[in-house]
C-alpha cells in the first residue's frame, strides 16, 4: 500500500482536489488520506506520496494528470515536472518558523491521536499543572499580541478576567475572518483544529471560564464542519466537557455560525450577535473582559491569538519571546494574497521586511507585470507603494510607515491597478458594511463613494478632493468604532502615493447616477 | 388554489418553524442558530415566520425581525434554483474578479432562476476570483469556467 496525502483544504478542493483523491483512490494499491494544506496555496492541489525519502510533493495535480503521473512513478517519487522533492526540505517551506502552523498540513484534521503523537496537548497538561495566575503569567511573558488586529497584550487582556468578580466567565473565540487577503484562521481550523481548541481550553482554565464559543462567518461552512467534528471528538476523549482529562476544570465549547456581516468581527458587535441580536457596535467602555457576553467577563481572542497559546505553555513564554523584534514577540502567520506568484501561508518571525514576503516568498506578481501596489492588514489598510517594501513587518515600524499589520493580509496589485477605483472601493465597502450605529460611518462612507464618482469622472477635482480629505477627518474623528475610523486609511494611502490616478481630465458636468454602480 | 389549501401550508410551515425554533430555545442567545435552521430547513425565513419565532424565544416581533433585517444570510424570499456568488473584494480585485462579475451578471440579467451576487471575500484568495456556484467554492474563475459550471442550468 503507498499513503498518498490530498488537502481536503477548501482552497485545495476550490481548484480540484477532491477530483484528484477520487482517482488517485481509483489507482490499485493506494491509500488515500486528506491532510490540511501545507498553505502552499501556489501548489494546490499539492499531492503528497510517502516514500522512503519523506513525503514528495507533486504540485497543481488535476484529475485528468493522475494516470500520466502514476505512469511516471508518481508513486515512488520519481521526479517530474510537477515534482516538488521532499516537501519538508523545500525551501519555501524550510525557511519559515511555523509555530502555530506546526502541524498544519501534516495530519489528517481531526484524527486526535495523530495531534497527540504531533505535540499536541503538551500545552494543555502543563497549564493544567499550574496554577491559573501563573499561566497568565507565562502568556505575559510571551509578548503574545491580538493576531485580530488591534495587537492588544493577551496576557493583560486574561489577568483582567481572571481579576474580575467570581462568577461565569466566557471564553470566545473570534473566527470571523472578514478582511480580503487573510485565511489563515480558516485554514488552522480546517487542517488543525485541535489547536484552537487546546488554545481556548487553556484560556479557560487561565481566568476561571466554565464556557466558551467560537463565533464562525458563515462564509467558511468547511470549517463549520470540521470545528464541529473537532469539538465532538475533543469531548469523546475527555479534552472537552467535565473535569477534563481527570483535572477540577470543566469547560463546554460551541461553535456559532455568523450570518454575512463583516462588521460582526468587531469584538461588541460579535457579542451582540451572540446574544441574538442585530450586529451593532457597543460603545466602550465597559471593556468585554468585564462586561461582555450576557454582561459577564469574557476573554475574547482572534483564532491565531488562541493558535499561539499551547506552544507557549508548552516551550514556555520565554520561548516564545526570544522570537521577534521590538514588541511584535513570537512567529506571524503572514498571509500572500492578490496577484501573486505563490500565495499563502508565511509564518515567520516578527521583523521580517514587506519585500522579502511579497518578492522573496511571494516571487512577485502572478501576471508577472511589475508590483504597483500592496495593501497590508485588510480593507481597512493602507496602500503601500514599492518604495516601502523594504518595512519590516512588526506593529509599530508598520505604522511608522503608515500602515497597519491587522490580521497579517498582504495583497499584492500589480501595474494595471487604478488607485482611485480602489479608494472607490475602500468607500463603497464601509457603505455597505457598517452597521449604521454613528453617522460619520454610516454616511460618511455613502458620500464618500459619491465624492470619489466625481473625481474619477473629473467634476471639478480640486473641490471634491478638499471635501474627501474633510471627509476623512470626519470619519477618523467621529466614527464610534475602525470600521469607519480606519477606512480613510486606504483612501488618503491611495491620494497620497498615486496622485495621477485622481487626476481624470476635467469635465463640467455632475455625471448621472449611471456612475455610481460597481 | 383554494384557500383551504392555502392555510393548511401555513399552519404546516408555522408548525415547522415552531419546531426549529423550540430546539434552539433552552440554548443561550437561541435567535440566531434558530433563524440559521429555518433557512437551512425552508430554504428562507417568511414574514409570518417572524411572530412564530418570537412566540417560542419570548422576543417581540420588532426584535426578531431587527435581527432578520440586519444579516444578509436571512434571506426573506424563496431561494432561485440556483446561485453564482463571486467574491468582490480586494485580493480578487487585483485578480480580475470585477470583470468576471460584470460578465456573469449579464449573462444571468433577466433568468428568474438564477441569483447572481457578490461576497466579501471566501478566505481563498491568492486563488482568485473566487466564487460559488450553487454553493460549491471554486477558484482560479473564468468566463469559460462558468460557462462550464452553468451549462446544465435551463432557464
Ligand atoms: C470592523 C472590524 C472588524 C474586525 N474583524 C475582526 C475579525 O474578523 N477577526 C478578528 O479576530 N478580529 C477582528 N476585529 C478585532 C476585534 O474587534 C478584536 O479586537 C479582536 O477580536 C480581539 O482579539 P485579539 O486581541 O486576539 O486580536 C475587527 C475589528 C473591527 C473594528
Ligand atoms: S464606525 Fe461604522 S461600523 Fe463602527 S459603530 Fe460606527 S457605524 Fe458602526
Ligand atoms: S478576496 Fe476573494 S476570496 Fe478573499
Amino acid at each position: 500500500m503507498t499513503t498518498v496525502y490530498v488537502p481536503c483544504d477548501s482552497s485545495a478542493v476550490s481548484v480540484g482536489a477532491d477530483e484528484v483523491a477520487a482517482a488517485l483512490a481509483a489507482v490499485e494499491g493506494v491509500q488515500v488520506l486528506r491532510n490540511g494544506s501545507r498553505g502552499m496555496l501556489w501548489a494546490e492541489p499539492l499531492v503528497e506520496v510517502v516514500t522512503e525519502r519523506g513525503r514528495v510533493g507533486y504540485a497543481g495535480v488535476s484529475a485528468e494528470d493522475v494516470p500520466r503521473l502514476v505512469a511516471a512513478g508518481l508513486l515512488t517519487g520519481e521526479d517530474t515536472p510537477e515534482c516538488l522533492g521532499v516537501v519538508d526540505e523545500h525551501e519555501w517551506l524550510r525557511s519559515q518558523r511555523r509555530v502555530s502552523f506546526a502541524r498544519v498540513g501534516l495530519i489528517e484534521p481531526t484524527d486526535i491521536a495523530a495531534y497527540g503523537e504531533h505535540g499536541g496537548w503538551a500545552g494543555l497538561r502543563r497549564a493544567l499543572s499550574l496554577a491559573p495566575a501563573d499561566v497568565v503569567a507565562e502568556v505575559t511573558t510571551s509578548g503574545l499580541r491580538g493576531r485580530g488586529g488591534a495587537g492588544f497584550p493577551a496576557g493583560v487582556k486574561w489577568r483582567t478576567v481572571l481579576d474580575a468578580p467570581a462568577g461565569l466567565r466566557f471564553v470566545v473565540c473570534n473566527l470571523d475572518e472578514g478582511d480580503s487577503g487573510t485565511f489563515a484562521d480558516r485554514m488552522l481550523c480546517e487542517g488543525d483544529p485541535f489547536t484552537l481548541i487546546e488554545g481556548m481550553v487553556i484560556a479557560a482554565h487561565a481566568t476561571g471560564a466554565s464556557e466558551g464559543y467560537v463565533y464562525c462567518r458563515s462564509e467558511y461552512p468547511a470549517v463549520v464542519t470540521t470545528l464541529r467534528r473537532a469539538i465532538e471528538v475533543a469531548y469523546a476523549h475527555g479534552y472537552l466537557g467535565e473535569r477534563i482529562t481527570g483535572s477540577d476544570l470543566s469547560f463546554d465549547l460551541e461553535l456559532r455560525v455568523g450570518a454575512g456581516a463583516y462588521i460582526c468581527g468587531e469584538e461588541t458587535s460579535m457579542l451582540e450577535s451572540l446574544e441574538g441580536r442585530r450586529g451593532e457596535v457597543r460603545a466602550k467602555p465597559p471593556i468585554p473582559a468585564l462586561h461582555g457576553l450576557f454582561g459577564r467577563p469574557t476573554v475574547i481572542n482572534n483564532t491565531l491569538t488562541f493558535a499561539a497559546v499551547p506552544m507557549i505553555l508548552a516551550d514556555g513564554g520565554a520561548a516564545y519571546a526570544a522570537l521577534g523584534t521590538g514588541r511584535s514577540r513570537g512567529t506571524q502567520v503572514f498571509q500572500l494574497a492578490g496577484n501573486i506568484a505563490r500565495g499563502g501561508i508565511v509564518e515567520a518571525d516578527f521583523g521580517i521586511s514587506l519585500g522579502d514576503l511579497v518578492t522573496g516568498y511571494g516571487g512577485g506578481t502572478l501576471s508577472g507585470r511589475p508590483v504597483r501596489a500592496v495593501q497590508v492588514g485588510g480593507p481597512l489598510g493602507a496602500y503601500l507603494p514599492v518604495d516601502r517594501l523594504d518595512v519590516p513587518m512588526d506593529y509599530e515600524a508598520l505604522a511608522a510607515a503608515g500602515g497597519m499589520l491587522g490580521h497579517g493580509g498582504i495583497v499584492v496589485f500589480d501595474d494595471t491597478v487604478d488607485m482611485a477605483r480602489q479608494a472607490r472601493f475602500a468607500m463603497e465597502f464601509c457603505a455597505a458594511e457598517s452597521c449604521g450605529k454613528c453617522t460619520p460611518c454610516r454616511v460618511g462612507a455613502v458620500r464618500g463613494v459619491e465624492t470619489l464618482d466625481r473625481i474619477i469622472a473629473g467634476v471639478r477635482r480640486e473641490d471634491n478632493l478638499l471635501l474627501l480629505e474633510d471627509l476623512c477627518t470626519t470619519m477618523t474623528k467621529g466614527s464610534l468604532c475602525a470600521m469607519g475610523g480606519l477606512t480613510p486609511m486606504p483612501v488618503r494611502s491611495a491620494v497620497q502615493h498615486w496622485p495621477e490616478d485622481f487626476d481624470a481630465p476635467a469635465v463640467h458636468d455632475i455625471p448621472s447616477s449611471g456612475g455610481s454602480g460597481p | 388554489m383554494s384557500h383551504g389549501t392555502q392555510t393548511d401550508a401555513a399552519a404546516t410551515r408555522a408548525a415547522t418553524v415552531r419546531r426549529i425554533a423550540e430546539q434552539h430555545a433552552s440554548a443561550r442567545g437561541p435567535l440566531m442558530p434558530a433563524l440559521h435552521g429555518v433557512v437551512a430547513e425552508l430554504g428562507h425565513i417568511d414574514p409570518l415566520d417572524v411572530p412564530v419565532v418570537a412566540d417560542v424565544l419570548n422576543l417581540s416581533v420588532a426584535e426578531v425581525h431587527g435581527v432578520v433585517s440586519f444579516y444578509t444570510d436571512f434571506r426573506t424570499r424563496p431561494a432561485p434554483a440556483h446561485t453564482v456568488h463571486l467574491c468582490r473584494a480586494e485580493s480578487c480585485q487585483a485578480l480580475g474578479s470585477q470583470p468576471l462579475y460584470e460578465d456573469t451578471v449579464r449573462r444571468f440579467a433577466g433568468r428568474e432562476d438564477v441569483e447572481v451576487d457578490h461576497v466579501f471575500c471566501f478566505g481563498n484568495c491568492p486563488l482568485g476570483p473566487s466564487g460559488t456556484v450553487d454553493g460549491r467554492l471554486h477558484g482560479r474563475l473564468t468566463p469559460e469556467r462558468i460557462t462550464r459550471l452553468t451549462q446544465d442550468w435551463q432557464p
